[in-house]
């Protein structure tokens, strides 16, 4: 009937000083993957876009598809 | 049909909530007999089995006989001299079942998934019903010929065409990439 007597002090600090590095790796972790997988590649997108965008020829192709309402196609 | 409902329901409840308050008084828990069920005094230390609650509120036998009482005395010695079955019987008098005992397993959750499976069962049948006689007609923007010219006029107007629907459309020779 000798047991040692159980931890009664410190069990927070204990788990946080394990838990809150870890936790803060793993965040930044999740940012800069979000960074390099999702941002960067939207950013070429947007940018491949725009290198080619003729607005005037778009707007032409909308015209004609008769998707406005203050200009018709050329045919009506 | 509701009886039979009440009665496994009165049944589980009888099983769960056996709390003896005391074991040699006239507390009888009568169901929906002749006699009225005694109310318990839930104001009172109540005795309960519970795997959290290691030392119940109050002991589980209250009126001791008068060899009981004798034992109790004899446990306020040193307790090396007790033999184990007085061991034993002091346990049981404080205790009503061990921790064995109140592990045991039950079939209670075969009767609980059971009944969330014919409740789910019969809300199944209300849906068809409301799906008969209470829905309204169908909106016409669901049908296939509407949705197609839906997705036309979309694609005319390069709905996302960078990273979205338009994208994916290639212009030129009129068919997805």
């Amino acid at each position: 009937m000798h047991l040692p007597k159980p931890v009664m002090r410190g069990l927070l600090g204990k788990r946080l000083r394990f838990h809150l590095p870890v936790a803060f790796t793993l965040s930044l972790v999740a940012a800069i993957a979000f960074k390099y997988a999702v941002t960067e590649p939207r950013k070429q997108a947007y940018a491949d876009f725009y290198k080619q965008y003729d607005a005037v020829k778009e707007f032409n192709a909308m015209k004609e598809a008769g998707v406005f309402e203050s200009v018709r196609p050329s045919g009506e | 049909m509701l009886r039979l409902i009440a009665g496994r329901a009165g049944g589980l409840v009888a099983r769960r909530a056996t709390v003896a308050l005391t074991t040699g008084s006239s507390a009888r828990m009568a169901s929906h007999g002749h006699e009225v069920a005694e109310t318990m005094d839930m104001s009172r230390p109540m005795y309960w089995d519970r795997l959290d609650i290691p030392l119940p509120e109050k002991l589980y036998k209250d009126e001791l006989t008068d060899a009981d009482k004798s034992l109790k005395q004899k446990e306020k010695g040193p307790w090396s001299q007790l033999t184990n079955e007085e061991k034993i019987a002091l346990y049981r008098l404080m205790f009503r079942q061990t921790y064995p005992e109140m592990k045991q397993p039950r079939s209670e959750w075969k009767t609980v998934l059971g009944g969330i499976f014919i409740f789910v069962g019969f809300t199944g049948l209300v849906v068809w019903w409301q799906r008969v006689y209470v829905y309204p007609p169908r909106p016409r923007t669901f049908d296939d010929e509407w949705r197609a010219k839906q997705l036309q006029r979309m694609l005319d107007m390069r709905v996302n065409p960078i990273e979205g629907l338009s994208a994916k459309w290639d212009y030129e020779k009129g068919q997805w990439k």
